[in-house]
């Protein structure tokens, strides 16, 4: 089958899963609403200040949304920075570039920056000039060897920036105030609240523009797989290219964070997923990895608040749980020979 | 007729190199022409300017001094895209880390032909079925690279180039990892490319031998200097090559092709 035909294919079988999976996800939670109850809310037949009406349009609706556009962001991240840096192991968690972004957002919190629009606005801007820097930090360490940026290098470089990220949030929630150190501990574990319409419209308009920067340069990340100078023999401008898709998936991370919190693996187990199905065309994997990341989150944190109701896990935990041993599993099956 | 490349006193110096290494490397004042349709060797020892000179050939590198020319214009009035039409590289590797078949890698070759362009059109789909049909890689055209053996690997590669549709192909290198019977495989697809295709060839390579088999002119080059440019005959002489390569050598006639033929004196080795 042609490309064209594959992709057609594959995103309308993820996009109806997506639908599936987000409706299943509208009727399960912690309080008791009957389908009929749900479809009301949904329908907008139930009063407005109804427990129905308050729990599905209020809570569960804006929570799926998010857990949708963070999940997709993610895994179109993780394409982007495993074509940039050529190495299909990296991934902005393991990158430490989440990292760099919590911290960034945290600094932004501490300022009492909240999650009005403007406010938003600031605290992402707080999470992307964070991921800038992680990438940076991580960029200069792993390439003081010079020439090929190995492996081996990138990933321990980003362990070291994720440490020290990690550290400077510690100091930062070490010097806040006793009260709204609750709220910050449980976004620094990745969880998929739900946030102000406005805030949603603003994390939305980011994944766009985000996802639109790595879109338009599909076929050009395939180019980069064959090095960079091959790519430049080629007629790309590589260097600029590199850093459209930085900025693209910077943005991308960043947004998460600032609006989820530091969800890690999503964008490292999404895209090897569709690797294994589609092969390593990017201009299949950007497109599905959207669909592809939404599904898996949306699962993961219906899974969050089901398992252990009426309590919550964080979704972070349950991608954690699921994305360590897989990424084991990647270093010792499929990536031995790359080591 | 303008020389479809040409190379006027060019100089060039990695920035930085005169602190970091002890005897910087510098490409000094190289001037030479390539004609359509011929194939040209360049020869030399290890860091005597081969790499440089592809780079500068395909803008990865701008030259310091002097100034090259693509058919009579200067490469900096080119367009990189535009340029990739007529000059394609065979580099030596191939990606290991993404497992693309042969036919993605061969469509890769497209992207100059419409850098906007999302997917391959059927033009496009064609160009690159009529290369692989030329390196004989059609019926490997799913088959993952990381899968291919070196002669595979290196005929999918020459594909790419080819679906290019360049005037000039660059070849980085094309025998390096290969065993004798790919060399010999590899020599006679480059002279079929360019009997048939009429494509001009520029063929860096370590192997005396088989540059002298292939190519119509070679070029020498030496710690950054070109030091003889001329039929094969002219450039593979005993004393030039002992001095340049800085060991014993001696150059008979091949007996079946009548090219000259590079054999090392091994030291100590006279018996």
């Amino acid at each position: 089958m042609s490309p064209q035909g594959r992709l057609a294919l594959t995103v309308g079988g993820l996009a109806a899963l997506l639908v599936a999976v987000a409706a299943a996800a509208l009727f399960l939670g912690s309080a008791a609403i009957s389908p009929r109850g749900v479809i009301g809310a949904v329908a907008g037949r139930a009063a407005a200040e109804s427990v129905e009406s308050v729990v599905i349009l209020s809570i569960r609706l804006p929570r799926i949304a998010v857990a949708a556009l963070a999940g997709g962001a993610l895994a179109v991240a993780g394409v982007a920075f495993q074509a940039l840096t050529r190495n299909p192991l990296a991934e902005p968690s393991v990158l430490g570039i989440s990292g760099g972004a919590a911290f960034g957002v945290v600094i932004g919190q501490s300022l009492g920056l909240g999650l009005t629009v403007v406010e938003a606005v600031g605290l992402t801007g707080f999470a992307f000039a964070g991921a800038l820097l992680a990438a940076a930090a991580v960029y200069l360490i792993a390439a003081a060897g010079r020439g090929v940026i190995q492996i081996q290098t990138l990933l321990l470089a980003g362990v070291i920036v994720g440490i020290f990220s990690a550290s400077a949030i510690t100091v930062i929630i070490s010097l806040l105030d006793f009260n709204r150190l609750g709220g910050v501990i449980h976004w620094l574990l990745g969880n998929v609240a739900p946030i102000p319409p406005g805030a949603l419209g603003l994390f939305a308009i980011l994944l766009g523009a985000g996802f639109g920067l790595v879109l338009r340069h599909a076929r050009e990340l395939n180019l980069l797989a064959l090095g960079e100078e091959s790519a430049q023999q080629l007629g790309l401008n590589a260097d600029r290219l590199k850093l459209t898709i930085f900025t693209g998936a910077a943005l991308l991370t960043a947004s998460v964070v600032a609006f989820a919190g530091p969800i890690g693996f999503v964008g490292l187990v999404v895209p090897h997923m569709l690797r294994m199905l589609l092969g390593p065309d990017n201009r299949l994997l950007v497109p599905t990895s959207l669909a592809g990341g939404a599904i898996v989150l949306l699962v993961a944190d219906t899974v969050a608040r089901s398992i252990v109701a009426p309590a919550e896990l964080s979704v972070g935990v349950i991608t954690s749980f699921c994305g360590a041993p897989f990424f084991v599993y990647l270093l010792r099956t499929r990536y031995r020979g790359l080591m | 007729m303008t020389p479809l490349v040409e190379f006027r006193a060019v100089g060039f110096a990695y920035p930085g190199a005169g602190r970091s290494r002890a005897r910087p490397f510098r490409l000094t004042s190289v001037s030479f022409a390539i004609e359509p349709g011929e194939i040209v060797g360049v020869i030399g020892p290890n860091s005597s300017g081969k790499t440089t000179l592809i780079r500068l050939l395909t803008r990865v590198l701008e030259p310091v001094e002097g100034e090259i020319a693509l058919e009579g214009k200067r490469l900096q009035n080119w367009g990189r895209a535009e340029l990739a039409r007529r000059v394609a590289v065979v580099p030596q590797g191939v990606p290991r880390e993404f497992p693309f078949t042969v036919e993605e890698l061969v469509l890769m070759g497209r992207y100059p032909h419409a850098p906007g362009r999302y997917f391959e059109n059927p033009a496009d789909v064609s160009a690159a079925r009529a290369a692989m049909d030329a390196t004989g890689v059609r019926h490997l055209a799913s088959q993952a690279l990381a899968s291919l053996g070196g002669g595979e690997t290196q005929r999918a590669v020459i594909a790419r180039a080819l679906a290019q549709e360049p005037r000039l192909l660059v070849l980085d290198e094309p025998t390096a990892h290969l065993d004798l019977r790919y060399q010999a495989e590899t020599a006679a697809l480059l002279r079929r490319l360019n009997r048939e295709r009429g494509v001009t060839i520029l063929l860096v390579s370590h192997d005396l031998n088989l540059a002298a088999e292939v190519s119509d002119r070679l070029l020498l080059l030496a710690e950054g200097r070109l030091v003889r440019l001329g039929t094969p005959e002219e450039v593979l002489e005993e004393s030039t090559l002992t001095a340049v390569f800085g060991c014993e050598v001696t150059v008979e006639k091949s007996p079946t092709t009548h090219r000259p033929h590079v054999q090392l004196v091994w030291p100590d080795g006279r018996r």
